[in-house]
């Protein structure tokens, strides 16, 4: 394998982990906040019809991308009022988004657009278009960390960068700023944050609200940027992954990023690895398409050891009478 | 607004079930395959041919999308039990379910496209998609020095080898070294509809050198022509024309003319006189199957390809090029 084909690969990987590393971060704040978020998937598909759909009609993809967010806020709100204040069961609270999302966004989509729930196909200014990150083209000459500038690290879409950046943001929020500090013990211990007088539920719905944005983010990804346009379940699970792999990094961001960035590589190497010959043998198609889930099982049973999620997931808070 | 809408969804839907359980209509029914409606390929093709005749009769006619593999076997039932006579389904995947409804139904006319059922009120129609993209393949090569074409298929199925193998074979006629990358979106339903998944296939296919690639994905090959038009490289679109999506990229769509055949299905299977039930072949004869040509193309396409590929077609049309059928040995020798 030449140094094109890796830096194709990876450049894929890039691609393919970004959808999830949004969803990861974002189911992160919610669960270190001890509310349980199934509803990502749901999210993330609501915002990828809000955001195609306003792309196509006002043919702005800045538009379209807040349309996005707008719609996984307003859902995640939705999800946090029933999780939070109605204190109802949390993992049926994000079932019902999924379903929710995914019922709801095909069928107003066909009373809009009657394309079949499709949205129409966006134009050039309805999506994002990849950056050239300066000097991309003056570098490529130079050996070996020209073309991984100017090829695997630049001519990605906006979001791509937005989601690599959020790891060291939503780490620094984290374990260096008060909310960060404050999430994390309602996620633990809400009883103590309550005794020192800090509204527990107004801390959980900023970090459902926080939730929202990053799905927001991730949804129109699949719509206005990888894609064109809204499909029936386009987001076809990944909400699912996005959320093995917040498990999978114990619900830490650095590990989240690498754990998206090898899910990322399985899928980019299943997609290159099709027709593949082994020993002068074709290696069927459905058995490289199992390599991901394959690998995901025996790394999970294998390295990852016990996983252990905030003490207080889960459950509602109530005061005491 | 929006919710006056919503009730008089609502409201007609009520209205139209009401009508639906209350006579029995001999009106022709369409059921659409999992790509939906409006895939702008198979079954969009279909719902031109039902509208097309809509139009020429003046009749009405019932349509239904399935939303999963579970409803084949209600919604066939629904609307044999209403007296939908004919019915026209879309696609290979009904094989097992209307076998014994056609037996239970013996009344009804069945018409299914793309797959073959043996009953005396089934009529199977298939198309020889081989030899369309074998036409294809030969147009891809003249365009492209490149060496390298790609295929991407939906569904990892035979019926998608067959139009695989068919291709490859167009590609070799013209350039015999060629090499051609084949690759399937999915193994399940749910890869007729992954334009996400069918966009990285492609990328893959760029980066391995292809310039042109043909995709017959469904709804999953919108992501190709899409990946294929930003790239400024070529596409092959199929089933229906596809020319206009991407004027400029898309090369031309190997067009199967389900239209046709489900406007002559509406006219003609309904009454027993005129219903002929067994196998029909559509082929190159009568340009069933064949390469897209319009204004969004033209540009594309030089007259000198076109004189070429039409000499092809008179060739398999004549028996002097035989192009292998991957579903009658379940190969593709090369």
């Amino acid at each position: 394998m030449d140094m094109g084909a890796i830096l194709s690969i990876l450049d894929a990987t890039l691609r393919l982990s970004t959808p999830l590393l949004l969803a990861c971060l974002a189911g992160l704040y919610s669960e270190r906040a001890g509310v349980f978020d199934i509803g990502l998937e749901g999210k993330m598909l609501a915002a990828a019809f809000g955001a195609a759909a306003v792309a196509a009609v006002t043919g702005s993809a800045w538009l379209g991308l807040l349309a996005g967010i707008g719609v996984s806020v307003a859902t995640a709100a939705l999800q946090g009022a029933a999780a939070i204040s109605l204190k109802g069961n949390q993992l049926i609270a994000g079932v019902a988004i999924n379903m929710l999302a995914a019922g709801l966004c095909t069928f107003l989509g066909q009373q809009w657009f009657r394309q079949g729930g499709r949205t129409p196909a966006l134009g050039p200014n309805g999506r994002f278009g990849t950056i050239d990150l300066p000097f991309a083209n003056e570098v490529a000459g130079v050996p070996i960390l020209g073309p991984i500038y100017s090829e695997l690290i630049s001519g990605h879409y906006i979001l791509v960068y937005v989601a690599f950046l959020m790891v060291p943001i939503t780490a620094y929020v984290l374990y260096r700023t008060r909310f960060g500090l404050r999430l994390r013990a309602v996620g633990e211990n809400p009883k103590a944050v309550d005794t020192a007088g800090i509204s527990v539920v107004a801390l959980r719905y900023q970090a459902v609200i926080v939730t929202g944005v990053l799905c927001g983010l991730a949804g129109a990804y699949f719509s206005i940027a990888q894609g064109s346009g809204f499909g029936n379940n386009m987001t076809a699970g990944k909400g699912f992954i996005a959320l093995a792999a917040l498990i999978f990094a114990k619900w830490k961001p650095v590990p989240a990023m690498f754990t998206c960035l090898l899910f990322g590589f399985l899928d980019a190497l299943q997609i290159r690895l099709q027709g593949a010959r082994l020993f002068d043998v074709e290696i069927p198609v459905q058995a490289i398409q199992a390599l991901p889930y394959v690998l995901t099982v025996i790394l999970l049973a294998g390295f990852i050891g016990k996983a252990v999620g905030p003490k207080a997931g889960g459950v509602a808070y109530t005061k005491e009478r | 607004m929006k919710f006056s809408t919503f009730t008089k969804a609502i409201t007609g839907g009520i209205a139209l079930s009401a009508l639906l359980t209350g006579a029995a209509l001999a009106e022709p029914a369409l059921i659409y395959d999992l790509g939906g409606k409006f895939d702008k390929s198979f079954n969009e093709a279909a719902y031109n041919g039902a509208e097309a005749w809509k139009k020429q009769t003046g009749g009405n006619y019932q349509d239904l999308e399935l939303q999963n593999d579970a409803q084949r076997e209600q919604a066939l039932r629904r609307f044999a039990s209403q007296g939908a006579n004919p019915i026209v389904m879309m696609s290979f995947m009904w094989e097992s379910v209307l076998a014994p409804l056609a037996a239970e139904f013996p009344d009804t006319n069945f018409v299914v496209i793309d797959a073959v059922v043996d009953a005396p009120n089934v009529q199977s129609i298939r198309f020889d998609e081989h030899t369309g993209s074998f036409l294809v393949g030969a147009l891809a090569a003249m365009k492209s020095d490149s060496g390298t074409y790609g295929f991407i298929g939906g569904m990892d199925v035979p019926l998608i080898h067959r139009f695989y193998c068919g291709y490859a074979q167009g590609v070799k006629a013209v350039k015999a070294d060629a090499k051609l990358i084949e690759n399937y979106t999915g193994t399940t339903p749910a890869a007729w509809n992954d334009p996400v998944t069918a966009g990285e296939l492609a990328k893959a296919a760029i980066d391995s050198g292809a310039e042109v690639i043909f995709a017959a994905a469904g709804g999953s090959g919108l992501g190709v022509l899409q990946t294929m038009a930003d790239a400024g490289k070529y596409s092959i679109g199929v089933d229906s024309n596809q020319n206009y999506l991407h004027p400029g990229s898309v090369l031309t769509s190997m067009e199967k003319r389900v239209d046709n055949a489900v406007i002559e299905a509406f006219t003609n299977a309904g009454d027993d006189a005129t219903f002929k039930p067994g196998k029909i072949n559509l082929g190159l004869q009568g340009d069933f199957v064949g390469y897209a040509l319009d204004e969004y193309n033209k540009d594309l396409l030089t007259a000198d390809m076109i004189s070429q590929v039409e000499a092809l077609k008179a060739k398999i049309l004549s028996g002097e090029i035989q192009v292998h059928d991957y579903e009658t040995d379940s190969s593709c020798p090369l």
